[in-house]
């Protein structure tokens, strides 16, 4: 497996950026030929975790969040969100449904539960104090391929 | 894009284009205000026409849901996007608020 495409954007932690990574990510998975719904799928992950590094990581105070991502031979979209915040101190309690330490924002603390239904695969890298990365896996062979694999 | 329709105790909120964390304070806001007049019993989202939601929407229905129910009313959500459903299933919101075809 190689690597074919990548791409860096780094942008304020600024609300009006969520609509703005989910496009970018769109974009640049477009290649790979997605169905609506890979592409859904992909686009609500992102939108969780870019939301997540700027409501939690930098509790809605200045930071920059890194979309990086790239795109392999075989169909795997490999994405991480980036950012350098506060961290979170047990990363398996915070993926639990409905944990969520925004009571007030009304946040329905189901943001990794999402991203764990859509990708293929979720992992969390964290340190208080120094940040989170959240690495997000989702394969799509080519159609052909995956037709194939079916039959 | 926020549209609402009045008619006897119902409230209609129609709800068009993305809803994310960065558009659902605005919305709340604007929903909380409308519920302001006593005599709204019922709260329905019409959401047939978003095109992108993520659980920034559990939050706001949920929301919305605690505050009709302290008053004895009640909320209801039509939604036609499949993904929308999606996640309001995975959070088991129609446990709490109706599902309408």
């Amino acid at each position: 497996m190689s690597i074919i495409n990548e791409m860096r954007l780094d942008f304020p932690a600024l609300p009006e950026n969520e609509s703005f990574a989910r496009m970018v990510i769109s974009g640049f998975m477009l290649p790979l030929n997605p169905t609506l719904e890979q592409l859904a799928d992909v686009k609500t992950a992102v939108s969780e975790a870019v939301t997540n590094a700027i409501i939690h990581g930098y509790g809605m105070g200045k930071g920059t969040v890194r979309l990086h991502a790239t795109r392999s031979d075989d169909g795997t979209l490999a994405i991480d969100v980036i950012d350098r915040g506060c961290g979170i101190a047990d990363v398996e309690h915070a993926r639990q449904p409905f944990y969520t330490t925004s009571e007030g924002e009304e946040r329905s603390g189901m943001g990794f539960t999402v991203m764990e239904s859509f990708m293929d695969a979720v992992e969390v890298q964290s340190a208080v104090g120094r940040g989170t990365t959240v690495r997000l896996i989702k394969r799509i062979p080519a159609r052909a391929e995956a037709l194939a694999q079916q039959a | 894009m926020l549209l609402y329709e009045k008619k006897k105790n119902t409230l209609t909120v129609r709800l068009s284009g993305e809803l994310d964390h960065s558009v659902a304070a605005a919305i709340r806001a604007e929903v909380d205000e409308l519920i302001l007049d006593p005599r709204i019993r019922r709260l329905v989202f019409d959401l047939n026409d978003l095109e992108f939601m993520d659980s920034s929407g559990i939050g706001l229905i949920i929301g919305r849901y605690k505050l009709m129910s302290r008053r004895g009313g009640t909320v209801a959500v039509a939604c036609r996007n499949g993904r929308v459903d999606q996640i309001f299933e995975m959070a088991g919101l129609y446990q709490l608020v109706e599902r309408l075809a």
